[in-house]
């Protein structure tokens, strides 16, 4: 779709004490798209994710949000440029309703006094404009929803604030069937709606189903970012596991393990 | 202002107005969920005095009427600090004593060094706020868990009071306008007038918010709900007022005693104030989501500590105005103001009033019908002549009744709830 992406990220590095966890990592989202963050337990995902959300500090490597580099230093600068995340364990608080959750951290106030009419109204506004039609009351609490409600809740959450760019952590995970497709349903619909949508999924059915591209991580590299039309399901499997497939992936010797040694020819990003 | 395009259906598509039978039937599928708020503390006050008025005739006189209000005035005003620790999930064992320790700050202010009430209560507030900030940075910024950390202020604060008193002394409070406090009352018309202030104020918030909902096409509750609680509120403060105003006096001819106490309104504006800070601000509402879901409420850019330190000021605080009032109530302090079972009580208020120990859960309101059936219930077995014994016996088994409803009521919501 539109050549140009929304971010870009090159030659990211991120360790852990000894431990390398992201190594040269490139990637990039485009508005519109959904692109599928895939790769093994400990191949970097989350940690990749927590240096988008400012949450971890990078080593070396460039962000270039919407053409211009940028520098992500905190949860803050994230949201600012419009980064939201949605998290796996959901980040809702039980207690309180839909509308509340939704602008938890960010009311509407006139004066002291919180709008309430306006902030539902938005609310109803932002889950209309997702056709989410599931919910019954807005004033209902977040603990009588099922496990599908609650993620469109996150994910409506998430868009609420004018944002370009929402990552997903495994947002299927734990949920039934027909909830699984509602969630992915509203995925694409984000994407449609114009942003930029990074899904992380370990369900292979999940990402063919609704993603664009598709980026794998091994041990921390980038092994390969492709259209999902130019791939097959076996392919991804080889190289989430393996780090290669036929021509794709890692060329030579794979990796011997997550803390080996820089690579050859190591970067020259720049300072993050 | 969200970047998603607003469809035709809009809003509608998730908005209708209600009618009454399915409000009722929303609130009753709200009760069989576990979410059954206050209506434990509700039935046993309604049980509690049929049963008193029918075991003592004299539990129904105004004059009785009048003592509740004064009895359980201390009491009720720690609990409604106590609320706000207890929304996050952590607890406040000093909040008794800490009264102690404000009003005996009180007390040597006042009659000790000589100087008018207002600087006394100033002093006595500001030690409730000292003594919050001690215990907030403690459980928040060191992490003590918040049992310790109060367990150890209940035990040190009790020696501050015997300091304070030195060596248990106890020392008079004489003062005209501390006394009248607890003391004194109202005159019947200044009574009628704040109730006819309140119920008008209460409407036009209703009425108001009614409006503004309507307008904008949102959900209402049904005009006929909105009317019965502005008018069930008129029949409730109307009575009360009727009742404190009659004569109270045995021998009108020595000295009238009529009118609604100085406390209740207090009480009220204490009540009002908080309520307001709790449910329509957006510190009340970070209060919740910390008492519900810390990380989530961290995630959100909340500033945990902070939320987690100003509810112990809040705590003390209102223990400090508690311990102002029994000092009043008491014409003196002595070394076990605040002691005995003043903290236990207003925990117990807390709870039988429908504030959950485990977080998340709770109104100030709670606390003043808790410490309502409280004082119904020291006071009504006094009446039978019970000893302290029974009464305290009565009061742990009520207290751990209220706690069971709580932890009942949350496995029920947590299994009808879909999680």
């Amino acid at each position: 779709m539109s050549a140009t992406p929304l971010l870009e990220l090159r030659g990211i590095d991120k360790s852990f004490g000894p431990v390398q966890v992201l190594r040269d990592v490139a990637f990039a989202a485009y508005p519109g798209e959904v692109t599928a963050l895939v790769g093994d337990n400990g191949a970097g995902k989350s940690t990749l994710v927590k240096c988008i959300s400012g949450i971890y500090p990078t080593d070396a490597g460039q962000f270039v949000f919407d053409g211009r580099p940028v520098n992500i230093h905190s949860p803050r600068d994230a949201a600012a440029l419009g980064i939201e995340v949605v998290y796996q364990d959901l980040a809702l608080c039980d207690n309180l309703d839909i509308v509340q959750n939704m602008f938890l951290g960010r009311e509407k106030r006139s004066g002291i006094i919180l709008d309430e009419p306006t902030m539902e109204q938005m609310a109803a506004e932002t889950l209309a404009g997702l056709s989410v039609r599931t919910v019954k009351s807005l004033r209902q609490q977040v603990s009588s929803l099922s496990g599908g409600q609650r993620q469109t809740v996150a994910i409506a959450k998430a868009v609420l604030w004018n944002s370009k760019l929402v990552i997903l952590d495994e947002p299927t995970a734990a949920l039934g069937v027909a909830q699984t497709a509602q969630v992915l349903e509203l995925v694409r619909r984000l994407a449609d709606n114009g942003l930029a949508v990074v899904l992380i999924s370990h369900n292979m059915n999940d990402v063919f189903a609704v993603s664009d591209r598709i980026a794998a991580l091994y041990l921390g590299q980038m092994v390969a970012q492709v259209k999902t039309t130019d791939i097959t399901h076996a392919q991804v499997v080889e190289l989430i596991t393996a780090g290669r497939s036929g021509g794709l992936g890692l060329t030579g010797e794979p990796a011997t393990n997550g803390n080996g040694a820089a690579p050859a020819g190591s970067t020259t990003g720049g300072v993050s | 202002m969200s970047t998603t395009a607003v469809k035709q259906e809009g809003p509608a598509a998730v908005t209708s107005t209600p009618s009454v039978g399915s409000h009722v039937r929303g609130y009753w599928r709200r009760v069989r969920g576990g979410d059954i708020g206050a209506l434990p503390a509700v039935l046993g006050l309604l049980v509690l005095c049929t049963v008193f008025a029918i075991m003592r005739p004299s539990f129904l006189s105004a004059g009785n009427f009048a003592n509740l209000f004064t009895q359980g005035a201390a009491v009720t005003l720690i609990a409604m600090g106590l609320v706000f620790v207890l929304l996050l999930g952590e607890i406040d064992l000093s909040a008794g004593f800490a009264s102690g320790v404000c009003a005996a700050v009180l007390a040597n202010v006042v009659t000790v060094l000589g100087y008018p009430w207002y600087v006394a209560v100033a002093a006595a507030v500001l030690t409730g706020v000292v003594i919050g900030t001690i215990l907030g940075l403690l459980v928040a910024k060191i992490g003590i868990p918040s049992f310790v950390v109060t367990l150890a202020g209940f035990l040190a604060f009790q020696g501050v009071v015997l300091l304070l008193m030195e060596e248990g002394r106890n020392i008079s409070v004489r003062d005209s306008v501390l006394v009248a406090i607890a003391n004194r009352n109202l005159p019947p018309l200044l009574g009628w007038t704040l109730a006819a202030v309140a119920v008008a104020g209460y409407a036009a918030v209703q009425l108001l918010r009614y409006r503004n909902r309507a307008a904008r096409g949102l959900v209402t509750d049904p005009m006929v709900v909105v009317l019965a609680r502005i008018g069930g509120l008129a029949v409730i403060l109307g009575l009360a007022v009727y009742v404190l105003n009659l004569e109270r006096s045995r021998n009108v001819l020595i000295s009238s005693l009529k009118g609604v106490p100085i406390v209740v309104p207090i009480i009220a504006v204490l009540l009002v104030v908080w309520t307001f800070v709790l449910h329509r601000t957006s510190y009340g509402r970070h209060i919740y989501a910390v008492g519900g879901n810390k990380e989530a409420a961290r995630r959100a850019g909340i500033n945990v500590d902070r939320i987690r330190i100003s509810v112990f000021v809040i705590c003390s605080t209102m223990a400090a105005i508690g311990g102002i009032v029994a000092a009043s109530r008491a014409n003196s302090v002595d070394p076990n103001t605040g002691g005995s079972n003043v903290l236990l009580y207003a925990v117990g208020a807390a709870v039988i009033g429908g504030t959950s120990l485990f977080g998340g859960k709770g109104r100030v309101l709670d606390a003043v019908l808790g410490g309502a059936v409280v004082a119904v219930i020291d006071n009504g077995m006094g009446l039978m002549g019970y000893s302290s014994g029974v009464k305290y016996v009565v009061t742990g088994v009520v207290l751990l009744l209220a706690a069971s409803v709580d932890a009942l009521s949350r496995r029920r919501a947590a299994a009808s709830g879909s999680r």
